[in-house]
This record gives C-alpha cells, sequence and structure tokens, in this order.
C-alpha cells in the first residue's frame, strides 16, 4: 500500500471514517454479513469477529438527539446514555438501524437500566460484567462470553470454534499493536502532532471494518509521521498533558481542542478510545481462548469497577512513558463513578507524580465552550 | 515605561495604568451590552498619553484589539491580590457571575483553582437582584444588616430566591435579617466550594463585593481563616494583568 497523502489529509480522512463506514455497513448488510452493535470496551469483539460478523460503536456522542431521550429518561443523565438511548429510539442512527444484534453489558447503573427500554427498539442481549476484577468475577465473565457466542450462534445459526476465536485474538492483537505504535510516538518531546489528530485516527480506526487493512494503513501513517518528525516537521514545544475519565469523542472533544487552541498539546489518553481500550494484549498462549479473552477485558480500568486498581495502574505506567506535565481528568455529567473517582485520581497524580491535576464535568452541549477555555488557559498559565 | 492592564468583566470593566511601580491611575466603568465599547472607553481614557504594553483579562479579554497579550483573570486576580498583599495565600474572587477560588504556591504563583462557572447563584448578580427586591439602595447593604439577625434561606438559585424572598417579606420578615440571611447562604456556600482544596495561610477577598466589610467578617466566620481585603480589591484582576505587562517590558 502506497500513502501519498499529507498528513492533515489523512487525519481528516479518519475523522470522516465514521460517515464514510454508514455506507461500508450497508454493503456489508447486503452481503449477508452480520452486523453487532456494542456499546463498550468490555465487549469481547473477538467472538463475532470470530463468526465473520462486523463490530460497529453505537456509543453516541452528539447532543443532537437529547431532546428526543429526555421524554424518556431523566435528564440529570449521563449524556452518552442520552445521546445513544436517542439516536436508537429516532432510529437516526444508521449502525443502530442496521445492527442485527445489540449488546450491553451491566457497566454504570444509567447504562444497564437504559439497556431494558432499548430493548424495545431492538433485539438486545446484555453481558453480565462483574463488579470486580476478582478470580471469581473474571471466571463469572468467562461464563458470560461463553453464553453469548451461544446466543451468536443461536440467532445467526452458525457455529464458532475455538479455532477462529483464535484467528480473530491474532488478528485484533495485530491491529492494538499498530495502534499502540502510533500512540507511541506521543512520547516524543516535543509532540509529532496534535492530540486532536491523533484521537481522529484512534476514533476513526473503531469504525474500519477491514481490520488488517487498518493495521497497515496505520503502520503507514506511524512510518510517514517518523520521517516527517526526523526532517524536523513536528510541534513546536508545548505544555504536555495527559487526558483521562470518561471518553472524550464527539460533544465532547471540546476539551481537547479547548487544551490545544490555548498552547498545550494532549500527548495521551488513558481514557476508553485511548489507551484503556487498546493497550493490554489478549494472551495468544492461553490454551483457553474463553479465559485469555475475560482476562484481558476484564482488566480494563474502568471507574465502574470497585475498587479500580487497573486505571492507577495504566496512570502511572502512562506518566512515566509519555512524561506529561499535567492531567486533565473529564468527567462527562452526572456520570457518578469517574465523577466520584476524581478526588483519587487527584491525590494519586498531585502525591505520587507531583503534577498539577484538573478535573471538569462537561457534556455534549457548546454551551460551556467559554468557561472551558477560560479554565484550559488558566489552568495552562498556570503550568 | 507603561503598562496597562484591562479586566473586562461581567458587571464592570476595570482598568489599571502602571508605572512598574505604583498605580498611575484606575478607571472602573459598568459593563454594557456591549462589552466591546466599556473595553475601549477604559482604553481611551487611561491610554491617552501613551502606553508601551497592554494585557486584557476577564470574559471579554479577547474584545480588545489594541491589547499586546490576553492572560486569564485567575493568573491576573492571583498577581493582582499578591501585589496588593505580598503575604496571601488564597484569592477568593466573588465576581458578577461566577466565582473562583485560587491557591498560591510560595513564589505567589497559581498552585491550583477553582471556578464555580455554571450558574450565577452566590454572585454579584445575585446580591444585585435581591436587594432590588427588597428595595434598598446596594451600597448601603453594611448598614442595611447592622444588628440583624440573618434570616433562614433555603433556595441558593438566582431564580428561586427572588420569590423566597417575596414570600418571606410576606410573612412580615424583616427586609435586614433577609439580606442578611442572604449574605449567610452566600459566604457558606463560597467557603464549602473553596475548601475543595485545602486552604492555608491568609485568604485575600476580591470582585465587586469585596468593598462590604459584610462579606468579608462572614466569609471569615465560615472559612475559619483571616480574611483580608483593600481598597483597591476590585481592581485584582486588572493590577495583575498590568503588573504582568510591566514584567514583559
Amino acid at each position: 500500500m502506497e500513502l501519498i497523502k499529507d498528513l492533515p489529509e489523512i487525519y481528516e480522512e479518519f475523522a470522516e471514517q465514521r460517515k464514510k463506514s454508514f455506507l461500508g455497513i450497508k454493503s456489508l448488510k447486503e452481503k449477508g454479513v452480520p452486523i453487532v452493535g456494542v456499546f463498550c470496551t468490555y465487549f469481547p469483539q473477538e467472538i463475532p469477529a470470530a463468526m465473520g460478523a462486523a463490530v460497529v460503536g453505537l456509543c453516541s456522542t452528539s447532543d443532537e438527539t437529547i431532546p428526543d431521550a429526555e421524554k424518556d429518561l431523566p435528564r440529570n443523565l449521563c449524556p452518552l446514555i442520552k445521546s445513544s438511548y436517542g439516536f436508537a429510539k429516532t432510529d437516526k442512527c444508521p449502525f443502530f438501524y442496521f445492527s442485527d444484534l445489540v449488546v450491553g453489558e451491566t457497566t454504570c447503573d444509567g447504562k444497564k437500566k437504559m439497556y431494558e427500554y432499548l430493548a424495545n427498539f431492538k433485539p438486545v442481549h446484555v453481558m453480565e460484567l462483574p463488579n470486580r476484577q476478582s478470580e471469581d468475577g473474571c471466571t463469572m465473565y468467562k461464563n458470560e462470553i461463553i453464553r453469548f457466542k451461544k446466543v451468536l450462534e443461536e440467532k445467526f445459526k452458525v457455529i464458532i470454534t475455538e479455532d477462529q476465536i483464535r484467528a480473530a485474538i491474532k488478528e485484533r492483537n495485530r491491529e492494538r499493536e499498530a495502534l499502540k505504535r502510533l500512540y507511541k510516538l506521543m512520547k516524543k518531546d516535543p509532540a509529532p502532532m496534535l492530540g486532536d489528530d491523533l484521537y481522529k485516527v484512534l476514533y476513526g480506526a473503531t469504525f474500519k471494518f477491514d481490520k488488517k487493512q487498518s493495521a497497515l494503513e496505520i503502520y503507514a501513517i506511524c512510518d510517514k509521521i517518523e520521517k516527517e518528525y526526523e526532517e524536523g516537521n513536528h510541534l513546536e514545544k508545548r505544555p504536555r498533558i495527559m487526558i483521562t475519565g470518561s471518553p472524550v469523542s464527539g460533544g465532547a472533544s471540546k476539551v481537547i481542542k479547548a487544551i490545544e487552541d490555548n498552547g498545550g498539546v494532549v500527548v495521551v489518553f488513558e481514557n476508553c478510545g485511548g489507551a484503556k481500550s487498546v493497550e493490554e494484549l489478549v494472551d495468544e498462549q492461553n490454551p483457553d481462548v474463553y479465559e485469555a479473552l475475560a482476562k484481558r477485558y476484564l482488566n480494563i480500568g474502568c471507574s465502574c469497577m470497585s475498587p479500580n486498581p487497573s486505571r492507577y495502574k495504566l496512570m502511572g505506567q502512562l506518566i512515566e512513558e509519555f512524561r506529561p506535565d499535567a492531567v486533565v481528568d473529564v468527567v462527562l455529567q452526572a456520570c457518578h463513578t469517574y465523577n466520584v473517582e476524581t478526588i483519587g485520581i487527584k491525590r494519586f497524580v498531585t502525591e505520587t507524580y507531583h503534577l498539577p491535576y484538573m478535573s471538569l464535568e462537561t457534556d455534549y452541549s457548546v454551551s460551556d465552550i467559554g468557561q472551558l477555555n477560560t479554565r484550559m488557559a488558566a489552568f495552562l498559565e498556570m503550568l | 515605561m507603561l503598562s496597562l492592564g484591562i479586566d473586562s468583566g461581567s458587571t464592570t470593566t476595570k482598568g489599571i495604568l502602571f508605572d512598574g511601580t505604583e498605580i498611575v491611575s484606575a478607571l472602573l466603568v459598568p459593563t454594557t451590552a456591549r462589552p466591546k465599547e466599556s473595553l475601549n472607553t477604559v482604553y481611551k481614557a487611561l491610554s491617552q498619553n501613551g502606553v508601551d504594553f497592554t494585557i486584557s483579562t476577564g470574559y471579554g479579554r479577547g474584545l480588545l484589539e489594541q491589547a499586546d497579550k490576553k492572560i486569564t483573570e485567575i493568573t491576573c486576580h492571583a498577581r493582582g491580590a499578591a501585589w496588593l498583599n505580598p503575604s496571601i495565600r488564597v484569592v477568593i474572587d466573588i465576581g458578577g457571575q461566577d466565582c473562583k477560588a485560587i491557591l498560591l504556591n510560595e513564589q505567589r504563583q497559581v498552585a491550583d483553582f477553582l471556578m464555580n462557572d455554571k450558574c450565577a447563584a452566590g454572585t454579584g448578580r445575585f446580591i444585585e437582584m435581591m436587594m432590588r427586591t427588597l428595595d434598598a439602595p446596594l451600597d448601603s447593604i453594611d448598614t442595611f444588616v447592622q444588628g440583624k439577625k440573618p434570616a433562614s434561606i433555603s433556595s441558593m438559585c438566582t431564580v428561586f430566591a427572588e420569590s423566597e424572598i417575596v414570600s418571606l417579606l410576606a410573612e412580615g420578615e424583616d427586609a435586614g435579617n433577609i439580606a442578611l440571611g442572604m449574605i449567610h447562604a452566600i459566604c457558606k456556600r463560597t467557603s464549602f466550594f473553596a475548601q475543595k482544596m485545602n486552604l492555608e495561610g491568609k485568604v485575600f477577598f476580591t470582585g465587586g463585593l469585596s468593598k462590604y466589610e459584610i462579606f468579608r467578617k462572614t466569609l471569615e466566620e465560615y472559612l475559619q481563616l483571616e480574611v483580608h481585603t483593600h481598597q483597591m480589591a476590585q481592581y485584582a484582576g486588572a493590577i495583575g494583568a498590568a503588573v504582568i505587562a510591566s514584567e514583559t517590558l
């Protein structure tokens, strides 16, 4: 594959990937490829991939459908949950429309209750996720993965073999390695690109259905970025920021913009969409594929876990690798678990690593952009 | 060498002309519906004898074309407050539409800050509205509440508080008691908000409300820390901007 375009064009192309996939998904559907719509990084993508199904993310990030959602759901609920439900209800999301099965997990309270109503619009399967990453929890999640496999087999009249799962694990691991190589380029100081551009690629990649091809493209982008870096094409030196907390795609990407418009650069995303969903590989040596998947996925450090040691562990590792100058913790409005966790994360960041920390609560609307800009500008002036 | 700092706040626009050691002149005008005009009025009045560097701050900081630099009100308030009183470690600013608490390190730089910018409760706007409903001039607030007992206030929402004031008046509650009750409610709320950070040392109180002794005294009561202010405290943001501007010269 030859990549001749300029980097800004490539970033834009990835940013457009979600829209482009609307057409892609239609042609997959016409070819008879089953489509599984998912909401969460705890979802073991390898299982549907093993039967050749396409997996699409249904987490919505726009405030467009929130008024419709609020007719059924309380107002003071997380915007991600309201937006996702709203898109399903109004049939405005083509991914939801084309999904043959929608899968949720019992993560936060808001999401698991929302899935109960989502079942009015679509076939919904909810995987039971344990509250803690204990041995019993892992056994339980392993059984849930097997149960989910059976649901797929019955619904689509197929047999999913362990060899197929093993092959899917390998394929996804290769994609994870490619994405990791990409975001680890941000260890360079000065940074090679804006965090906004990195996030476009990371987010866009989740909407590429051909994972082999996607990995190749990402490697080619990495080569290109490295070559340009050698030639001196990189950002000027800027304060380096780590983002952690709730996802920052779509409407919440205003946080990335507020940081970078005011002179900072987001060098690492610890949250979903960034390292949280990519960093750890599935153990390819484990003869028990279900156990390997359960261990890898359950280990994700989301605040719906109690306690949540994986988040601290990953944050510590990333702080040492990427050497950020400060940490910004994003909380989507009414996301109680991430909100409660801010005090623990603040102590961890300021006491263990002596880095400035800021938490901010926001939603998908544009109403707080002025305040966000002032806060981020003041935070960056402080560094 | 003269530097100019202009703070475009939601209620008033403040300007400070600084010669590197002393304040040469100060000006405060109300911020109109067109904040750019208020900024230009202050700029014109203070720059007539020439100025070498101008920094704008406050929520309208992006609107002054003549500004050489724009800096947020957090950094400027901290610097201005520390210039007025070098012994302070905390700045609490109650402005027209928001409220902020700033923690300073030993070098008197910003170490941490909090902003309550989501609603007008507990800000200058709230007090303005309250005094209007009580039919008393804002500037008389210190004497208005003298010797009064704070009425118990349940609503802190600017919109709902008005109806609460009306019903308290209808029940025959003394207007001074109501005003004092509201002042206590605001100071209590501001203290809780600021105490999310570990406060220690002297507190400096800035913003439009800092000129009223009752607020300083009540804040002190709730914070359990010494609260200082200064006759120029309302200008802290503009002073900070002017001081920072003079350092770039």
